[in-house]
């Protein structure tokens, strides 16, 4: 059984559910191109991620497993519906341009995989802190490529200017690509190769090595 | 507690109404409370953007530079419904429900538009807009529309705002696009949409002309008035957006209400 700890702490870096893992890329593309909207849209995930693995973990001795995966769908959806409603509440301008990707967290990999791989087996406490956790790992992954796509891309850092423009005056001419999706690709990709080079460990094995050509040797 | 066969077909469909009864009342009845202040929070959206392309209420605050909330600004607007194809107002209408983009798809209250009247992309026009005026003693001091065309990737929703003249541009804002972040997404930037204050709509004919141009003319000349700086790097956005303009104020659009306007406003000398 692991420990609270581990459990906790592990998907920060040791196991992150994007670097690692690589799933929930589609939404850490989709909402980093300002912090703002990356903030709320970690928020969010934290909390359907929580919370519906401590409510699937409540339930899990009594679905049966030929519905499992429905009732982890349901549970979500109506989590994130929860979300989109309360968003469209309290912060009408950020749940506007979010709205979109908040619906999408019903199929982030990362909420459903959890759900299924960890909450089904484990207790509700350890399963809440494991949503918890795993939920901290995309957050720490997406503000960091928010921390690197909006100065460089439209200056600004939660909407205050940091790098002046040229457009508002200023000397520095912004960079386009960050503020289109794929460039969070280069960005993600970057994060797992820092990541990589620091624990070795999470480096994969070759699934094949080149053999020797051993024809035609007289030809070289 | 007795041990339950929870793979049995009775415990399956127990477990999956019992969920969906808890899950939909949750939903439902979270959704039922918040509903009054989602649309509160909409209608108070629309009401600021109106208030942004009036240039009343700075971009990213509530309050305007006077400390007045967007309640008390739009409380200065009347609301009117107006037909397009006569330019006279329209009683029998509720301003506060009706929907302009919404009675454009509607073919009994819209008509279509032919390829050449079309310059702005939109297919089908409404019959009848509304118009946010904000009147003083001594006439009009600044008059809101609703418009919309077509730029690169899709429609720009937004409301030009004219000066009480009814020729002279007072701000253009955009709520909706779909245009590129960074070349045609600039039709956000506060500083460009400043460029629009005072640009000049109308020429000797009575048509618009406004132009989005690469380089301003001498202010000597005199095309120079109707001319606005266009975005570098983003033509069909720039493109979408002069022809959007000189559709909503031409005849297609507004042009025969403010024709009116202009003509009772001189009558009243």
């Amino acid at each position: 059984m692991a420990s609270q700890k581990e459990v906790l702490i592990d998907p920060i870096f040791n196991n992150n559910p994007i670097a690692l893992q690589v799933l929930g890329i589609c939404s850490a593309l989709a909402v980093t191109i300002n912090m703002a909207t990356t903030l709320v849209m970690c928020l969010a995930v934290i909390f359907v991620c929580t919370a519906s693995n401590l409510a699937v973990s409540l339930v899990r001795n009594r679905v049966p497993t030929n519905i499992r995966i429905i009732v982890q769908m349901t549970i979500i959806s109506s989590l994130v519906i929860v979300v989109d409603q309360v968003l469209q509440a309290v912060a009408y301008d950020i749940s506007k341009s979010l709205s979109v990707f908040v619906g999408l967290i019903i199929t982030n990999c990362i909420v459903m995989g959890r759900a299924e791989a960890f909450a089904m087996q484990n207790g509700p406490w350890l399963s809440a802190l494991d949503g918890f956790g795993n939920a901290l790992g995309y957050s720490v992954i997406l503000i960091g490529v928010a921390l690197v796509r909006e100065p460089l891309g439209s200056g600004t850092l939660l909407g205050f200017e940091i790098i002046p423009t040229v457009a508002n005056g200023g000397w520095y001419v912004p960079n386009g690509l960050l503020l289109l999706a794929p460039s969070a690709f280069f960005i993600i990709g970057l994060f797992i190769w820092a990541i990589r080079a620091w624990k070795t460990d999470q480096v994969e094995e070759p699934e094949y090595e080149i053999a020797p050509n051993g024809q035609y040797k007289e030809a070289i | 507690m007795a041990k339950v066969d929870k793979d049995s077909l009775a415990n399956t469909f127990i477990i999956a109404v019992f969920l969906c009864l808890v899950c939909s009342i949750v939903v439902s009845s979270l959704s039922v409370t918040l509903k009054p202040i989602q649309l509160l929070n909409k209608e108070l959206d629309q009401k600021k953007n109106i208030l942004r392309a009036a240039g009343m209420l700075p971009a990213d605050q509530n309050v305007s530079a006077d400390g007045r909330s967007i309640e008390e600004l739009f409380a200065e607007f009347t609301v009117r419904a107006v037909d397009l194809r006569t330019g006279e107002y329209v009683d029998d209408i509720d301003v506060m429900s009706y929907d302009p983009i919404r009675a454009a798809s509607d073919a009994a209250i819209s008509i279509a538009l032919t390829p050449q009247e079309d310059i702005a992309t939109l297919r089908r026009r409404e019959n009848v807009s509304l118009v946010y005026l904000k009147a003083t003693p001594s006439g009009i001091d600044k008059i809101v529309m609703p418009v919309r065309g077509y730029g690169l990737w899709g429609t720009l929703y937004g409301y030009l705002a004219l000066d009480g003249d009814l020729s002279t541009i007072a701000g253009l804002g955009f709520y909706q696009h779909k245009e590129t972040p960074g070349l045609g997404g600039e039709v956000d930037n506060s500083k460009w949409k400043a460029s629009w204050q005072g640009v000049r709509l109308f020429n000797d004919m009575g048509q618009p002309q406004v132009r989005l141009v690469k380089q301003r003319s001498a202010s000597s000349n005199p095309g120079a008035d109707y001319e606005v700086d266009a975005l570098s790097g983003a033509t069909f956005t720039t493109k979408g957006v002069e022809n959007m303009v000189n559709y909503w104020t031409g005849d297609g659009g507004f042009g025969a209400y403010l024709k009116r306007l202009r003509s009772n406003a001189l009558a009243q000398g």
